[in-house]
């Protein structure tokens, strides 16, 4: 799909004076977490638009939905067996004009929602390019039994568990799996995306601001799931290219043999870099699944 | 000679598994002492365990969904308590290999084996007299249906003792549930146990549909049919058109896993993606199997306690309908996060939205049969009134997964789970206790302590909010689901709040036993010798409470909707002039029998005893040419019998 110009999407916060006061009494919620993280408080445009979309749409359904909360409390007690004053009609059980309403109330509601996911789905699909000026940083990710690797592969450098971008670049991430089925997701940059073995899915993402940013994997994976942790550290675009100086300078190289044996070590938390990665590696390891090993066993 | 069977299976180097399983296993021994020595024996295979009655097999299916309610819940609490515990670099108390396990048998069993049992022996009992009519079409086949459940939830609970369960997650998502990922029998313990049981769903899904498309009362067309039925007749087509799909879909996976083929592997043209589909293809009409009947629970509880008749019938049989065929359309949002791209993204995401317009269609014609009602508060009203509540909500977050861009930060997080758990504990669990209480009286012949299932209720409402509450918001935080510890301290306090809820939800399945056993000690004070203590308006009040074998002495003649109702008001209710005899069908112990040759064989297979395996079919065939062919089907009740029951049920009736 190219990357043709689009309007914005037509559900800016300003239209919609529930949605801050809906975000407010959302934040009343996180009071134990100190302040909201996650996809509440993004740090790009794709999970601002996304948390636009998830306010906006739970504002409209609300709308509706509280009133038939409200009511059906109402009308439990009001008409409960004891209150005399109430009017008892036994067999009344139709009305072509309520059940004409009773269809278009919640019909109209999802036609509304129902141009959002059109249009939203559109906009924030993953594949799809960022419109910026900026020539976009391409990023290969790699799902292992159980660690993530970034190759960077125009500078040649990768990384184990720890993913550094510079602030306000678009990233094209390439993502593919060693064996078995993993997700892709920092919540304060936006969308998840699975990652799959033989076989690469897209996904376009842009830090706006500085800051490290929590990610993982939120696929299950295996025993050694709940560690596959990795952090995003955002920062100047100055402060990234002195950081891939460094990179290139330290570490080991990273081949089709290296990377097999990096696959079959299972659990590994440490974080490391490899100053040259062999050009190819990450097609080689979508085609041809090398690496495609079996877990050790944790026992 | 034994396969991969050693003693190794046996897990004795884990304390609390091997006291569990031990304890289990002393209380199984202990009941069947019980039973031997109090020589219940024949009572039990005569009048249960070769029942073809479809009140006693809806019974036994209850029963069975309630003791493993006991044993889901036990791994809920257990998986709980971890997260409670493990924060920022606690370990918790449970390895992953065996948090793994735990969330996998919870979501398998709560499913397969606690819903679907529950859910599916309501309809059994109530259907065929709500039809007015003496049994379901094929009562030996109903038999078997219920004892190959229950053939599969023995399976899956001798993995506790014998083995171990998957540790795939509850849909054994291929490549990891493939054998060079999990080369351990679990996989194999979840997909034999859930072919097994798979079948008898199925066959109980023909029977159900058979029965209420061919066998009804005279005058029981279609539109004056309960809409219960209406709702049991969609989830059993359901069941019909989407089980072969789930069999289908583990056949593939069992031959990849037995037979080195390539259906779903990384190797050898094998996709994954094939299996993701194929199980969703059932999986989302599952959930309408489950929730459909619940609608029809809550629609003949509101009516009934209302005194009024059901706002809207021919819009709520319509909106099952459009529910029906609409679940078959929309599986593909279970993986909007695969990279389908826009479009399709997009068309699943509305024909999801598009199931919210009926299912809002149902919930305000419940409001409007309350309106101008005369609602009598008893506990099936607080279950149903909890329901529209808490399903509205539940209902919300389902449309926003449904919007994709939403569903890529839900996805797969505890949000996710959190909107799963308020559908299915605010709409089915809230619907099938609804349905027990409702119902209990019209089994047994007593109703159900009243201040115990009020408080049964209570727990669960609140528990339900306090443990599912916070997981929304630590969803939105970032914490996904099936993580085994987490790093973030700030995400403890709502796993500790989920934590009480569940506890809270503890009292409430407590209060619920305490109140069987009470109500058992106080029957004789709580007897039901009307048949009808709710004042009810469909056709299973007509008869006695336990009704006969034969449900109705004369098959009553239906012209109206709320056949019951109708003819209290028109002062029809009595006793007919003659009883001509009828045939009711003697048991079978076919089904017993097969479900048994069913565990051996399943067991055999699992542990790769292939000998034990063939001889466990051979058994199976032997059975059914058996017992399957028999000369004798059925045993007549004499007319003078029917006439001596009737009056003895009519004198009793009389207020004393």
């Amino acid at each position: 799909m190219g990357n043709h110009k689009r309007p914005p999407l037509r559900l800016a916060t300003g239209k919609w004076p529930w949605t801050p006061l809906l975000a407010s009494l959302i934040a009343v919620g996180f009071a134990p977490a100190g302040h909201a993280q996650g996809v509440l408080d993004p740090h790009g445009p794709i999970a601002a638009a996304e948390r636009e979309i998830l306010l906006n749409a739970t504002a409209i359904m609300l709308v509706v939905v509280i009133p038939v909360i409200v009511l059906t409390l109402i009308f439990a007690w009001w008409y409960r067996a004891s209150n005399a004053r109430a009017t008892y009609t036994p067999d009344w059980a139709h009305s072509g004009r309520i059940e004409f309403v009773v269809w278009s109330i919640p019909a109209l509601v999802i036609l509304l929602l129902a141009s959002v996911a059109w249009m939203s789905s559109h906009d924030l699909d993953p594949a799809r390019p960022l419109a910026s000026s900026l020539k976009p940083l391409r990023i290969e990710v790699v799902s292992l039994d159980w660690k993530w690797l970034f190759i960077y592969p125009e500078a040649g450098v990768a990384t184990l568990n720890q993913l550094t971008v510079p602030e306000g670049v678009p990233v094209e991430f390439v993502l593919t799996s060693t064996n078995v089925m993993n997700a892709f997701w920092v919540p304060q940059l936006g969308s998840q995306i699975y990652t799959m073995p033989g076989m690469t899915t897209r996904l376009n993402l842009l830090a706006d601001r500085k800051g490290d940013y929590a990610g993982f994997s939120s696929n299950f994976s295996g025993d050694g799931f709940s560690d596959m942790r990795f952090v995003v550290h955002a920062v100047t675009p100055a402060a990234f290219s002195s950081w891939l100086a460094l990179a290139r300078s330290q570490g080991g190289s990273l081949d089709a043999g290296a990377y097999s044996q990096l696959a079959r070590t299972g659990s590994d938390v440490s974080l490391k870099s490899y100053r040259s990665v062999e050009p190819g590696l990450f097609e080689r390891i979508e085609r041809e699944s090398i690496g495609a090993v079996a877990p050790p066993m944790e026992h | 000679m034994l396969g991969k069977l050693t003693w190794q299976a046996i897990p004795f180097n884990e304390p609390p598994a091997i006291a569990a399983s031990g304890m289990i296993v002393l209380i199984i021994l202990g009941l069947l002492a019980l039973i031997t020595v109090k020589g219940w024996w024949p009572y039990l295979w005569n009048e249960w365990l070769t029942s073809v009655d479809h009140k006693r097999i809806g019974v036994m299916y209850v029963v069975l969904a309630l003791v493993l309610l006991l044993r889901g819940f036990s791994d809920a609490i257990m998986m709980r308590t971890q997260l409670a515990l493990a924060a920022g670099g606690a370990p918790g108390y449970l390895p992953p290999d065996h948090y793994d396990q735990i969330f996998s048998a919870h979501g398998t069993i709560m499913i397969f084996f606690m819903a679907m049992p529950f859910v599916i022996g309501l309809m059994n009992f109530v259907v065929p007299l709500q039809l007015g009519v003496r049994d379901v079409a094929f009562p030996v086949l109903n038999s078997v249906s219920f004892w190959l459940t229950a053939a599969g939830a023995l399976l899956v609970n001798v993995s506790l003792m014998v083995g171990e369960f998957a540790r795939t997650g509850w849909l054994a998502y291929p490549p990891l549930s493939e054998l060079a990922f999990s080369p351990g029998v679990g996989v194999d313990y979840y997909l034999w146990s859930l072919q097994i049981s798979g079948l008898g769903t199925l066959l109980a899904g023909i029977n159900m549909v058979t029965t209420i498309l061919k066998v009804r009362a005279p005058g029981m067309s279609y539109m004056r049919m309960p809409v219960f039925c209406w709702t049991a007749l969609c989830a059993n087509m359901l069941i019909v058109a989407a089980f072969p799909i789930l069999t289908a879909t583990f056949g593939m996976l069992l031959l990849d896993r037995y037979a080195g083929m390539h259906f779903f592997t990384n190797t050898g043209g094998g996709n994954f993606m094939l299996y993701v589909n194929l199980i969703w293809m059932w999986g989302h009409p599952e959930v309408y199997i489950l929730v459909l009947p619940a609608f029809g629970i809550f629609s003949e509880v509101i009516a009934t306690f209302s005194g009024k008749q059901l706002f809207g019938y021919r819009s709520m049989v319509l909106a099952t309908l459009a529910i029906c065929v609409l679940s078959f359309m929309v599986w593909l949002h279970h993986f909007f996060t695969m990279g389908a791209g826009a479009d399709v993204n997009a068309i699943f995401g509305i024909a999801s939205m598009i199931i919210a317009i009926p299912t809002g269609v149902k919930l305000f014609n419940w409001l409007f049969t309350m309106f101008r009602g005369r609602i009598r508060f008893e506990v099936p009203v607080l279950w149903t009134i909890g329901f529209m509540v808490t399903f509205a909500m539940g209902g919300m977050t389902g449309v926003l997964l449904a919007v994709p861009p939403a569903d890529f930060v839900l996805h797969n997080s505890l949000f996710l789970v959190a909107h799963f758990h308020n559908v299915i504990i605010g709409a089915v669990v809230f619907g099938v206790m609804a349905g027990y209480y409702y119902w209990f009286p019209k089994a047994f012949g007593f109703t159900l302590h009243r201040g115990l299932g009020v408080l049964s209720f209570w727990c669960w409402f609140i528990g339900f909010y306090l443990a599912f509450f916070p997981l929304y918001a630590v969803g939105l935080l970032g914490a996904t689901r099936r993580m085994q510890h987490y790093a973030d301290l700030s995400w403890q306090p709502y796993m500790i709040a989920a934590e009480v809820g569940a506890i809270v939800i503890l009292c409430g399945i407590l209060a619920t036993i305490a109140q069987l056993v009470v109500s058992i000690r106080t029957r004789e004070s709580r007897r039901d010798l009307t048949g009808d203590p709710w004042n009810g308006r469909t056709l299973e009040w007509a008869t006695a409470s336990p009704p006969p074998v034969y449900n109705f002495a004369v098959v009553p003649k239906v012209e109206s909707l709320d056949a019951f109702w109708a003819a209290k008001q028109q002062g029809t209710v009595e006793p007919a002039q003659a009883y001509p005899a009828i045939e009711v069908p003697r048991n079978s112990p076919l089904g017993f029998l097969t479900a048994f040759c069913a565990v051996i064989s399943g067991f055999a297979l699992i542990w790769h005893i292939w000998w034990l395996a063939l001889l466990g079919l051979t058994a199976a065939a032997i059975v059914l040419v058996v017992f399957g062919w028999r000369p004798r089907i059925a045993v007549e009740v004499s007319s003078e019998q029917l006439a001596a029951d009737e009056r003895a049920r009519r004198q009793s009736m009389v207020p004393a």
